[in-house]
């Protein structure tokens, strides 16, 4: 399999093929490297300023990695699919050594020494001569491709902390919310509470009456408040709240997956092998669920804009991607590309595709009613929960046959979903939720699912990654969307990993085998059977604690990426039953040992809270709009978690954002089926559904 | 439910100690604090999350006490004392500096009103075990999942206080 880190690394290049595109040496002593992804809490700019440091041989400390932007950076796409660290990081590792090559080659010339006999001091050559007065002059200009290699990457720096938290920490200004600028005027929308509603009534007048109100916006039913003060622009959207009328959408869709069947497209196959033939003497089959999952970042989203007197639009967001971002504007609004630019700014964490760029398009239909002065819109807890695209519902449907040995003999494995990304900027198409509604709008562009070869979308991760023979997966794409839905954390492999890893302890069980014994002999795979091993002899395997009950999971993410096993232990004591999570990762070479960490332990908890609790349920219709209507994980809840590395330091980087999810899920179904002898199929794996399912 | 009020002027400014300093509001009597912090004082680490008490990522503390300061109208504040988390972070600096050692955050949203929190529990119990720290933690939401991370740095900022 091709590495498609490395693959996507040369499609940054390609873009963006110099040095100088990369990477910059301020005469004040600082490196600047600049990079086309954005950070979303999870760390990249604190990644590749330890990428950039390690290849130039640099203290990190004078490495800065400016946000985003659609003016100066490089154009990488979406933040997205774990790729970061191996799509941004290799363009960045690549551009770094040829401006040390460089500087070492002409340092070696001066010297009259081969360049590989010098080595680089804290971006200093032997002979005082350092990146920022001994390059050739035209090094930014060069082809980082047309530079030979010299010389070697620095030590590894990986103890570097976070270079955005100790901001965060304290309290200063750092967040798109936060952002100040001259006039600011505040936004908000106003939206059925009811996705898909009709606007019937509008009346503006006790929300004009408020104090502060400098403007009502509306465009067909795209409606919005302008004022001074925030609180005065959050009571007026209060009131139109109240005042205007909206007629629900007639269907409301179905509470649980068997929807998805009545409304499938024709199949495609995922993987078909020819026929097993070996016979099997045991067969099983069983169908899995997942229902709609919020994003619910903590932030609601926010977005600021402003149009120049000239028709000039910046634009402020936190968004995954600032050029997708600014395509879709341009199609939106009928503008230039090249009028607009789009800036990154942190927000709260996202997780894949939230309100985000929504909120961005809100307040640029809002500047436009103001040109010259710059507006904030900020969602609500109830614009975020009600209007956010969700992760999609999924059904699975899983069979397997297995000879007289206990092997597998054949594997099937059907799913049904919508697509999983619904993301702005892919298509012809809007898919921003303003752009349906101002007057003359068009229709949002449905969800679609990226190729498998970009690591699929519902079929992310369908086909297992153990030796079964006669695989037949089969994916039924669902084009009826009753909710819009789009990119999720770990897309469809959250739902694959959760039913084919529930469904391999089913089968261990079923022929009495030990579940990790039973993976290892169909994984040839010696990093799949490390991370087992690994986890495993953790989390103290066949010997659980008194009382307790142990569970595992596996997959490679994407399987071409991080490879994550997960062991969940029961515990009567803990308020939700789930006492302790044990990771453990491979996922390459490790740039940063705390921020691959971080990202693993946040991401065991995120999926305890999606496999335990979450569920968008929309009971006639009505989306949840508080936090009491989706409750997640709480301290009092959350489990302990304990994650073993794997470093691979002759192996790519690969990224961790996304990698337990999956692993997590089966780690806990399996880890609660043998606590209470019963097994809950369908997520989340509540109380309830234990109980239900043991009378 | 706002049915129609205007919003009248208050009849002379609201006057609070801020972070320690006795200062004099002439924002509306009814608006809420958070709007006050965030607008007219400039501190942005009080942060906006759902505007009901659910998730305390505005939380502040009045008269000692963690209270979201997104629902609380600023007359409500008045004549109290009002300590944000830049009023912690210069009182009790080890606390903040065991968040960065702990690099206890993911996307850092929810972090400042934990601190917040955090600094009320350790005034009125220095040495918590573990579950009273998750116990005070729990009015706050946090979706990156960095909660055992932030519980480890409470944990250690009281040892390093009880140790100081």
């Amino acid at each position: 399999m091709a590495d498609i880190g490395a693959l996507l690394a040369q499609r940054s290049l390609a873009k963006a093929p110099r040095i100088g595109d990369w990477l910059a040496f301020d005469p004040a002593g600082e490196v600047i490297v600049r990079t086309g992804k954005a950070e979303l809490g999870q760390g990249i700019l604190t990644a590749l300023a330890l990428i950039a440091a390690e290849e130039l041989g640099v203290d990190a400390r004078r490495v800065r990695v400016p946000a985003v932007s659609t003016r100066g950076s490089p154009d990488e796409d979406y933040t997205a699919g774990s790729f970061s660290v191996s799509v941004s990081g290799g363009a960045v590792r690549l551009a770094c050594a040829a401006a040390r090559s460089l500087l070492l080659q002409a340092a070696a010339e001066r010297l009259a020494v081969s360049p590989d006999s010098l080595t680089i001091a804290d971006g200093v050559v032997a002979d005082g001569v350092g990146y920022w007065n001994g390059l050739p002059p035209d090094a930014m200009a060069r082809r980082i491709d047309s530079v030979m290699v010299s010389g070697k990457a620095g030590a590894r720096q990986g103890a570097l902390g976070r270079l955005d938290l100790p901001d965060k920490f304290a309290g200063r200004p750092r967040f798109i919310q936060d952002l100040e600028l001259p006039g600011l005027l505040f936004g908000r929308v106003v939206r059925s509470h009811r996705p898909g509603s009709r606007l019937e009534a509008f009346d503006d007048a006790r929300a004009a009456a408020v104090p502060g109100v400098v403007r009502i916006v509306r465009d067909g039913a795209f409606i919005g408040v302008l004022a001074r003060r925030e609180e005065a622009a959050a009571r007026a959207a209060q009131r139109l709240h109240e005042d205007c009328r909206w007629t629900p959408p007639p269907i409301a869709p179905p509470d649980d997956a068997s929807w998805l069947v009545q409304h499938a497209l024709e199949p495609d196959a995922v993987v078909a092998d020819e026929p097993s033939d070996r016979s099997a003497v045991h067969t099983l089959e069983a169908s899995y669920s997942k229902p709609y999952i919020a994003h619910a970042a903590i932030g609601p989203s926010c977005g600021v804009a402003r149009f120049d007197p000239e028709g000039g639009l910046e634009v402020w967001s936190h968004t995954q991607g600032v050029f997708p971002l600014r395509r879709e504007l341009a199609l939106i609004l009928g503008l230039a590309e090249d009028r607009i630019v789009v800036n990154h700014m942190e927000g709260a964490g996202c997780y894949g595709h939230n309100g985000a760029e929504d909120a961005a398009l809100d307040a640029v239909l809002m500047a436009r009613a103001v040109p010259g002065r710059a507006v904030k819109v900020q969602w609500t807890r109830a614009d975020e929960f009600a209007h956010e695209p969700y992760g999609p519902v999924m059904l699975m449907r899983l069979g397997a046959g297995l000879d007289a040995e206990g092997r597998v003999v054949s594997w099937r494995h059907d799913l049904w979903s919508n697509g999983h990304t619904g993301r702005p900027g892919r298509s012809k198409q809007p898919s921003l939720l303003a752009a349906a509604e101002v007057a003359g709008g068009q229709a949002r562009a449905p969800a679609m699912d990226p190729p498998i070869e970009g690591g699929g979308g519902s079929h992310r991760n369908a086909v297992p990654l153990y030796d079964f023979p006669a695989r037949q997966v089969t994916r039924h794409l669902v084009a009826y969307e009753p909710v819009r839905v789009s990119s999720l954390r770990s897309l469809g492999a959250f739902a694959n990993v959760f039913a084919i890893e529930s469904f391999v302890d089913e089968l261990a069980e079923l022929s009495g085998q030990d579940p990790v014994a039973f993976r290892l002999r169909h994984l040839s795979d010696e990093r799949a059977r490390a991370v087992i091993t690994a986890a495993a002899d953790r989390a103290g395997r066949g010997a659980p604690r008194e009382g307790r009950s142990l569970g595992l999971g596996f997959a490679r993410y994407k399987n071409t990426g991080a490879y994550c096993a997960a062991i969940a232990e029961t515990d009567e004591a803990h308020p939700l039953g789930l006492g302790r999570l044990v990771l453990a990762v491979d996922a390459g070479r490790i740039v940063s040992p705390d921020g691959v960490l971080n990202q693993v332990e946040g991401g065991a908890v995120q999926a305890a809270s999606w496999t335990l609790k979450e569920a968008v349920t929309l009971k006639d219709g009505q989306p949840p709009l508080a936090w009491p209507d989706y409750p997640i994980l709480r301290f009092s809840e959350v489990p302990q978690v304990e994650a073993v590395l794997l470093d691979r330091p002759e192996q790519p980087s690969l990224g961790v954002g996304e990698c337990v999810h999956g692993p997590v899920a089966a780690a806990i179904a399996n880890a609660f089926a043998r606590a209470y002898g019963v097994r809950v199929r369908n997520l989340p794996i509540t109380r309830e559904r234990i109980l239900a399912a043991s009378t | 439910m706002d049915h129609g009020t205007t919003q009248a002027p208050p009849d002379r400014p609201i006057r609070l100690r801020l972070n320690g300093a006795e200062v004099e509001v002439a924002a509306p009597a009814d608006e809420k604090l958070l709007y006050v912090l965030r607008g007219d004082f400039g501190l942005k680490g009080t942060r906006y999350g759902c505007g009901a008490g659910d998730c305390g990522a505005c939380m502040v503390l009045v008269d000692g006490a963690p209270t979201p300061a997104c629902d609380l109208p600023l007359w409500a504040a008045a004549g109290r004392a009002v300590t944000t988390v830049e009023g912690v972070g210069a009182r009790a600096p080890a606390l903040v500096d065991a968040f960065v050692a702990a690099q206890a955050a993911q996307c850092g949203y929810c972090a400042s009103g934990v601190i917040v929190s955090a600094a009320a529990l350790l005034a009125r119990d220095p040495l918590p075990d573990e579950s009273a720290v998750r116990a005070a933690l729990d009015a706050h939401l946090c979706r990156c999942g960095a909660h055992n991370r932030m519980v480890r740095a409470v944990l250690a900022a009281s040892r390093a206080q009880a140790d100081g």
